[in-house]
């Protein structure tokens, strides 16, 4: 019998790497909480000379944008995911029937969506000239609701994991496809819909690309999207100091710690809920490993 | 004839209620895939907001002239390219050799822990890269310059305006992204070995890179061959959010880190010039369609269940 030990080299090498994952979040971190004077004047460090929490509590004073881009950003996940698992599941769920004659074409369909796409403008185009939804929340749930790789992976555990005899039985019994479909393929479904809804969340929750195309008005502003124009636009992040600044009677604003506090009041619910979620990711890669 | 479609159109309608299943995510492709597919003659067009895009001039392959009787065209095209052929080398490789790593780990709560830090930063978006990047880079106050270069005595360098190292700087940033990801998709292939194969192996005296060797990476072959694939069918299409958040978006250092989408982007967006965006646009979606076609068909020849489609 083989000795159930891991060789010490493998566990440094994988240490390291964990190491070299997690040690840019923890430069992040240390920024958000070091004294802006000794940042100044010392710069960005793993270990600050001095602690300051100012920066949280300007975020907190003001929180009036912050919160509002959290509920942005809360309502299109929430809206996304429930209506993207409904569409998705349910075209997964007809194309997984075998007797249905428009099968082949809906593979197709899908196939082509997966090799080919219009690009940019075009698309553009139709958000803001056909739908007309430019400035609005729908221009932000609208293209994550169906992607084609999700279809097929759903049609896979579908096919692979419900007995067709099942479906048999309750269609003599006189359920619809409806029926059949809301009580036996969704209760049974429940590893694929987490797997796929939590990817569908996160990709709604880190999203700020659509924002950046599509959205003008101040209040829509996702999470990701205000975090951008912080990063990238120093008077935009001095407005969102500015009106605590006004209310407290300190010299320098902790610009460069509330940057920082931002982004990591963005991390945080995701670094979180994540030791709870990675076994369903995991699995979900699996499933996602298998070709369709 | 007749009666043939007759009888394909009773068929469907007898399972009309699977077609209204479908119908809402029919009805969301054609929106969002096959809408804009159309779209793509708009690169012949010189598009005009007032007019409309039916009653814009067709003006020929004027848009594609202009692309290319600037530099930027190559510059592009070179760029997207040479970066998603070394992101795809590189990240194959390390999250091979991270996966037969893991693959040793013995300890279960090890092992649940090296998987969840690696696998985390492809959880993060982009624009905390973009801030993590930064964090790095700041030139007057970034870790890089205070505390890395001042110490040995070299002067700071304003990396937001220094193109030449960008290459190395944003394949360091896609690998510390992706290659976590990818190693578990590896991992979870892995473990789905059938053990028998390790303990005739082990009979036969086959050492543990023996086995390695001679059992895994075969086995796990037709699915590095299957991401090698999509990663090849896409490599027209630069990661935008990488491009355009990890560089802040700095117009100094294009020349190493333009790539088509964040040209395209610019060209719709900051510049408004929608001839050169859609253009490029048509280039990068016809010259990807070609690659997935060719790739796939050449998988298809000599190892037909590996294939795509």
């Amino acid at each position: 019998m083989e000795k159930k030990r891991t060789n010490p080299i493998i566990l440094i090498v994988l240490s390291l790497f964990s190491l070299a994952c997690l040690i840019p979040f923890w430069l992040v971190f240390m920024i958000s909480v070091a004294d802006e004077d000794w940042v100044t004047a010392n710069g960005y460090s793993f270990w600050p000379g001095k602690f300051s929490l100012v920066a949280y509590q300007y975020l907190f004073e003001d929180a009036g944008k912050i919160l509002r881009a959290y509920g942005v950003s809360a309502s299109v996940t929430l809206i996304g995911v429930v209506v993207s698992l409904f569409v998705t599941s349910a075209m997964a769920y007809a194309l997984s029937r075998k007797e249905f004659p428009l099968r082949g074409a809906l593979s197709f369909y899908i196939l082509i969506t997966m090799l080919f796409s219009g690009g940019l403008l075009p698309w553009y185009l139709v958000y803001t000239r056909f739908l007309h939804v430019q400035d609005t929340l729908m221009a932000l749930i609208i293209p994550g609701l169906i992607g084609g790789f999700n279809v097929i992976i759903m049609r896979t555990f579908f096919t692979n994991s419900i007995p067709p005899s099942l479906i048999d039985s309750s269609q003599i019994d006189g359920a619809g496809e409806f029926r059949t479909y809301f009580s036996i393929i969704l209760p049974l479904s429940l590893p694929v819909m987490a797997t796929i809804g939590l990817f569908t969340t996160v990709s709604y929750w880190n999203d700020w690309f659509t924002s950046l195309v599509f959205i003008q008005n101040e209040k829509l502003f996702s999470l990701q999207y205000l975090l951008t124009k912080t990063l990238m636009n120093a008077s935009f992040l001095q407005t969102i100091a500015n009106k605590a600044y006004s209310s407290t009677a300190q010299v320098t604003t902790p610009l460069e710690s509330i940057r920082m506090a931002m982004a990591m009041i963005a991390i945080g619910p995701l670094v979180l809920v994540f030791p709870f979620l990675q076994k369903y990711f995991v699995k979900g890669l699996t499933v996602g490993a298998v070709k369709g | 004839m007749a009666s043939e479609s007759n009888s394909k159109w009773k068929r469907i309608w007898k399972y009309r209620a699977l077609v209204v299943l479908a119908l809402p995510g029919v009805l969301l492709m054609l929106i969002n895939n096959y809408l804009p597919m159309f779209g793509i003659f708009l690169a012949f067009k010189d598009l005009n907001y007032t007019a409309g895009i039916w009653g814009s001039k067709w003006i020929g392959l004027d848009n594609f002239k202009f692309l290319f009787a600037s530099n930027d065209a190559w510059l592009i095209i070179r760029n997207t390219l040479l970066y998603n052929l070394s992101f795809l080398i590189i990240n194959t490789i390390l999250a091979v050799m991270l996966a037969l790593l893991l693959n040793e780990v013995k300890n279960k709560f090890a092992s649940k822990f090296f998987q969840s830090t690696v696998i985390l930063p492809n959880f993060i978006s982009m624009v905390i890269v973009g801030y993590i990047v930064y964090g790095f880079l700041n030139p007057e106050l970034g870790f890089i310059n205070r505390f890395i270069l001042e110490p040995f005595g070299i002067d700071p360098r304003n990396w937001y305006a220094e193109a030449e190292h960008w290459p190395y700087i944003l394949t360091l940033v896609n690998t510390w992204k992706g290659v976590g990801y990818s190693a578990v998709v590896y991992l979870a292939a892995i473990v789905g070995i059938d053990s028998e194969y390790y303990e005739a192996a082990v009979i036969d005296g086959a050492t543990r890179w023996k086995q390695m060797t001679k059992i895994t990476i075969p086995l796990i072959a037709p699915i590095i061959i299957i991401m090698t694939l999509l990663a090849i069918g896409r490599i027209f299409n630069a990661d935008f959010g990488l491009f355009y958040q990890a560089t802040m978006a700095s117009g100094m250092i294009k020349e190493t880190t333009d790539v088509i989408d964040t040209y395209v982007y610019r060209a719709l967006m900051v510049t408004g010039d929608t001839g050169l965006a859609s253009s490029a646009g048509m280039l990068q979606s016809v010259v990807g369609f070609t690659l997935v076609i060719t790739v796939n068909l050449a998988v298809r020849k000599f190892s037909k269940e590996n294939a795509l489609f």
